[in-house]
């Protein structure tokens, strides 16, 4: 599994980060996603998932490994 | 929630026929959250829109100005709505719901069945009297409305914005880069009042001041009428008798859910529809975003939440509540921003009414600022520019629900 992250339509809400900070943070000032592993451990997936679905505005992907 | 809806769901059996209507954030994120959960049985989407699920807060921004098509504000691929196998059936209003029955009447006459239903139909922006049918008179809520209202923003017209809330004001921010003459009327002492107060409001104010905007605001500045020569828009009538001449009118007096449909539903109806703290509208019926109104229990209050992330919690919330039938509280505290020119406005918590705001970091001109606003003896709110992450400090009291004596100094 990997992780995509638009920060330009990211809102900075900060839902991904409570959800799964294994793998997401934001900046300190405007709050834009920081992906931390874009690869993410087995044991993380339930968490982005679950991340990918609550964000606001649509702004991080999966993609399935090749 | 009414008496007689109370109890448990129409039946011991598990949903197997779910119907959603509406289909921006909420509801498609209660279909993705659906199947997210397991749900594997029919799942309908009635839509009023002919677009593919779109997001809302770019219009305003980022679509109104030009820099981002279309496309870039769709909610689910092609792709991942194939994936959700998910029903959609778009351009498609509701006029009637039987409960008892558990059918909805359609727009073009068609019925359908259904086991759960899904409210998340959103609002409609209110409208002055006689402004319907006049050229050059805008509301913004839908992707045409911004494609129509984008066609007008040409350089050099006037644009009289009603309105000084966070859609005027960001649509003002948008048209006056565009090299459009801008102003904001509004009848209140200053922008953003009602949802900052008037220490934030000043310097939202004074910030559109300096990059151009005409600011016509105090209880004078009501408007009282749109006028119009041949059907085209001139210009309004304050109720000072002054008149402001205008190529384009844009109209942002806020937005009332759309109920109508639900009037003989035998739904509780109110400023929203009425639900239980689980956000259960009738036994197997729930509501999600704009339209629903719940006693948050983290704020021992009734609210209507009209924000983007409130929208998509609500939307995982209720997904759950369907599949579970448990009657666990949405409990949220509330988030949204709002883009002004190069700052975003972050605010977590529930302002309204609040009692006291007192900035504790930086100001407006730093560009780097945190306030905190107090209702009672609580901290009820967060404001931030610049400082997202310990913004997110302060989040977290106000989801302890901490009084305000003990994070704040005195």
């Amino acid at each position: 599994m990997k992780v995509l992250a638009d920060t330009e339509v990211c809102v900075a809400a900060g839902v991904c980060l409570t959800l799964a900070p294994a793998v997401f943070d934001q900046d300190d000032e405007v709050g834009k996603v920081i992906l931390l592993n874009p690869n993410p451990d087995a044991d993380d997936y339930e968490a982005v998932r679950d991340a990918v679905l609550s964000c606001p505005s649509a702004a991080l992907r999966l993609v399935d490994d090749e | 929630m009414t008496a007689e809806f109370s109890g448990t769901g129409p039946s011991g059996a598990g949903p197997s026929n779910i119907v959603i209507v509406g289909a921006s954030a909420a509801g498609i994120t209660t279909a993705a959250a659906l199947r997210r959960n397991g749900y594997d049985r029919e799942l309908t989407l009635v839509d009023a829109e002919t677009h593919r699920p779109y997001d809302r807060p770019p219009l305003s921004k980022h679509l109104l100005s030009g820099e981002w098509d279309a496309e870039r504000l769709l909610l689910k691929s092609e792709a991942d709505l194939d994936e959700m196998a998910v029903g959609i059936r778009p351009g498609t209003t509701v006029t009637d719901v039987d409960l008892p029955g558990r059918r909805l009447t359609l727009g073009h006459g068609d019925d359908i069945a259904f086991d759960r239903l899904v409210l998340a139909t959103g609002v409609t922006p209110r409208r002055l009297p006689h402004s319907s049918g006049v050229a050059g008179v805008h509301t913004l809520r839908t992707l045409d409305d911004a494609t129509t209202l984008s066609a007008e923003l040409q350089p050099g017209r006037r644009l009289v914005v009603v309105g000084g809330g966070f859609l005027g004001t960001e649509v003002a921010a948008t048209a006056v880069r565009l090299g459009v003459d801008v102003t904001i009327v509004a009848g209140t002492a200053t922008l953003l009042e009602r949802s900052l107060g008037v220490l934030v409001g000043e310097q939202v104010a004074h910030l559109h001041r300096a990059n151009g905007v005409k600011l016509h605001i105090g209880p004078a500045s009501v408007v009282t009428s749109v006028d119009e020569i041949g059907g085209r828009v001139s210009g309004v009538t304050l109720l000072d008798g002054s008149v402001l001449h205008a190529d384009v009118v844009f109209l942002a007096i806020g937005a009332a859910p759309r109920l109508g449909w639900l009037g003989s539903s035998g739904l509780s109806i109110g400023d929203g529809i009425e639900c239980g703290p689980d956000l259960s509208a009738a036994p197997g019926v729930y509501a999600a975003g704009d339209v629903a109104r719940w006693e948050n229990p983290l704020f021992g209050r009734s609210m209507r939440v009209e924000h983007r992330t409130n929208a998509t919690e609500q939307g995982m919330h209720v997904a759950k509540r369907l599949l579970d039938g448990e009657q666990t509280a949405f409990a949220s505290v509330p988030y949204f921003w709002t883009d002004q020119y190069d700052l975003k406005l972050q605010v977590h918590g529930w302002l309204r009414g609040f009692d006291e705001v007192r900035v504790i970091e930086g100001s407006f001109e730093e560009r780097r600022m945190i306030a905190v606003f107090r209702r009672g003896d609580r901290l009820t709110g967060v404001l931030g520019i610049g400082a997202a992450k310990a913004v997110r400090q302060w989040r977290q009291h106000v989801l302890d629900g901490q009084p305000w004596a003990s994070v704040v100094d005195s």
